[in-house]
């Protein structure tokens, strides 16, 4: 138990160092811009496996948590009244509220009809930004920019600053969502995603607990949406439409649901093949369908997770044939 | 003392259990029998909160649990397994248990520790053990083999540290010799946690060999209840089953 504690703090502090060193090995400005990229729509698709990986609950709809965190951050900032850190607060606990008040309806149905309301509620929060034009400037997004006053003595109108607070906050996020994995609340999760029905007679109350896991996850996106918004200085509806939710599924799939980074690995690697066949093609969701088909039905299950198995498969025929020899050496 | 009154339950045009009262007194183990669709399974979902009657009483702890959902049931001391084993498949049999046994620790939200928390291990390999699936901890639920993952189903509801424990067939799909192994155990837990037993089964030989008391289910109704002997003797069950059920006329006819 303690050892894992450790293990996950080495592994932690190896990718700070990593983020850290990479723009400054490659100081060119797109590797921290793709970088902050990769931060932000990973923590959307890792929260959202806390939701499909881990609790088996599959949401159309977690952009629009997203969304949320963009525009709540951008226009509390906006508003001039309160600073970064206070609004970034403020934000989370927006968001909490809306996925409790979301969530509620949504966690008792099941399957498909949880996906299909998960969906409609999104679309419905999407025309919302669309129609409150005096509020969110519509399909113009949030314009104006939004400030970054310094606080602390930070300033995130430097780059590299900018760049620094979201590997920290990012880093953050992947910890608490770390915790939560490997806690007792994680394996009810598990329990539920694996026998609803079981996990009820043993005592765990179902639907409470999805909708402990639905807010959660719904404040960590909001995260995502915060570091976004800060970086494009803007907030926009694409943020909460239903092909951001379908990218973070895509991510998902791409990078595996069973081991808990998988999400950030599909992450790279969406941006990435977006980032090549945008420069090579035009035919771009081509390129990017063929993919995903040639993932999904090659391995069967994301990339980090073939992995995953891979290493355990050959793990157990090592020790199957050292046990065999070990045998044969005894008579 | 769990005591049922005059319970009734119908789908649509079929009772499924008609008027039935039995006691069950503290401490007994029990065996409900009948043919395939007399309303067994119906019975135990009627009494652990799964499905509502249409009417009747279940009086458990003192109280009158009709209307309590499964989960309050579950908390109230009354744990059950499944005629099919229902298990979490990508769980280890280890984590599977530990899992149940911190859920009914009311630690199934605990969110700053790590799993396992200290507190259940001790409980988690003293169920195993009892069970003799020590040496399969590490495996996956799903690649058990038929017979350990029903022994595992009942090691689940042995996490709930239950004063009643319901057995659906807890043989079922087993070959002669597992199924002596099976009751065997079924036998030591209930001599061992001096719980309240009710089991579910068709082996007639089994039946009359452990169950202190036997109630024979039919068309959802009791048609006879007693003890081995009384029951071996019993017209109404001997016209009911012979030509129909192999073990029990057999059975009856060795007296
Ligand atoms: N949820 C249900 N909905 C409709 N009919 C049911 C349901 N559960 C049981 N039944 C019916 O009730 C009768 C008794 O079933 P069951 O209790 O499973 O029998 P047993 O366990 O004794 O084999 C059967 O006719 C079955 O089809
Ligand atoms: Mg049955």
């Amino acid at each position: 138990m303690k050892s894992g504690v450790l293990r996950d703090l080495a592994v932690g502090a190896v990718l700070v160092a990593l983020l850290l060193v990479l723009p400054i090995l490659f100081p060119k400005p797109a590797l921290r811009d793709f970088l902050i990229y990769v931060m932000a729509y990973g923590l959307l698709a890792m929260s959202l496996n806390l939701l499909v990986g881990l609790t088996g609950l599959v949401s159309f709809g977690h952009a629009a948590f997203f969304a949320s965190g963009a525009y709540m951050f951008g226009l509390l900032m906006q508003s001039g009244t309160v600073g970064i850190p206070v609004a970034m607060l403020a934000t989370v606990g927006g968001t909490a509220v809306l996925a409790l008040v979301i969530g509620a309806i949504c966690v008792r149905l099941k399957e498909i009809y949880f996906s299909f309301i998960t969906l409609a509620f999104q679309m419905f929060i999407h025309s919302i930004i669309l129609t409150w034009v005096s509020l969110t400037g519509g399909d113009q997004g949030l314009r104006g920019g939004i400030p970054r006053p310094p606080f602390l003595g930070i300033d995130l109108n430097d780059a590299m600053t900018l760049y620094v607070f979201c590997v920290v906050v990012f880093i953050l996020c992947i910890a608490i969502m770390r915790q939560v994995w490997r806690s007792p609340f994680g394996f009810t999760l598990r329990m539920i995603r694996d026998n609803p029905t079981r996990a009820n007679f043993l005592g765990a109350d179902v639907v409470r607990v999805k909708l402990g896991i639905f807010v959660l996850a719904g404040s960590m996106a909001s995260v995502g949406g915060v570091l976004l918004a800060l970086f494009v200085s803007g907030a926009y509806p694409e943020f909460g439409f239903w092909t951001t939710s379908g990218e973070a599924i895509f991510m998902i799939m791409l990078g595996g649901s069973q081991l808990f980074i998988g999400p950030v690995i599909g992450a790279v690697l969406l941006r990435l093949l977006d980032h090549f066949v945008t420069i090579y093609t035009d035919h771009h969701g081509l390129v990017l369908g063929a993919v995903i088909l040639v993932i999904v039905l090659g391995l069967r299950q994301g990339v980090a997770d073939y992995i995953v198995d891979w290493l355990e498969r050959r793990r157990e025929t090592r020790a199957a044939a050292a046990s065999v020899a070990s045998e044969k050496g005894a008579a | 003392m769990l005591s049922v009154q005059n319970l009734s339950k119908s789908f649509g045009g079929v009772q499924a259990t008609r008027d039935v009262s039995i006691d069950f007194p503290d401490g007994s183990l029990t065996a409900i029998i009948g043919p395939n669709g007399a309303g067994k399974t119906t019975f135990f979902n009627l009494i652990s909160g799964a499905i509502r009657p249409d009417a009747g009483k279940v009086v458990f702890a003192g109280q009158d649990i009709v209307g309590r959902s499964s989960l309050e049931v579950v908390r109230l001391g009354m744990a059950r397994a499944f005629q099919v084993a229902a298990l979490f498949p990508s769980l280890t049999v280890k984590d599977a248990v530990t899992a149940a046994v911190t859920s009914h620790q009311r630690k199934s939200w605990t969110l700053l520790q790590r799993f396992p928390l200290e507190g259940t291990q001790h409980r988690t390999d003293e169920i195993l053990e009892l069970l003799g699936l020590s040496s399969k901890a590490n495996t996956l639920s799903r690649n058990l083999s038929h017979g350990d993952q029903k022994l595992l189903d009942i090691g689940l509801a042995l996490a709930m540290d239950p004063k009643v424990l319901l057995l659906d067939e807890p043989t079922a799909g087993m070959g002669p010799d597992e199924r002596w192994r099976m009751i065997g155990k079924v036998q030591h837990l209930w001599e061992v946690k001096k719980m309240t037993v009710l089991f579910i089964e068709h082996d007639m030989d089994i039946v009359f060999k452990i169950a202190q008391a036997i109630h024979v289910l039919k068309y959802g109704a009791v048609l006879a209840q007693g003890t081995a002997d009384e029951i071996r003797r019993n017209q109404d069950v001997i016209d009911a089953y012979l030509g129909t059920d192999h073990h029990l006329a057999h059975a009856a006819g060795q007296e």
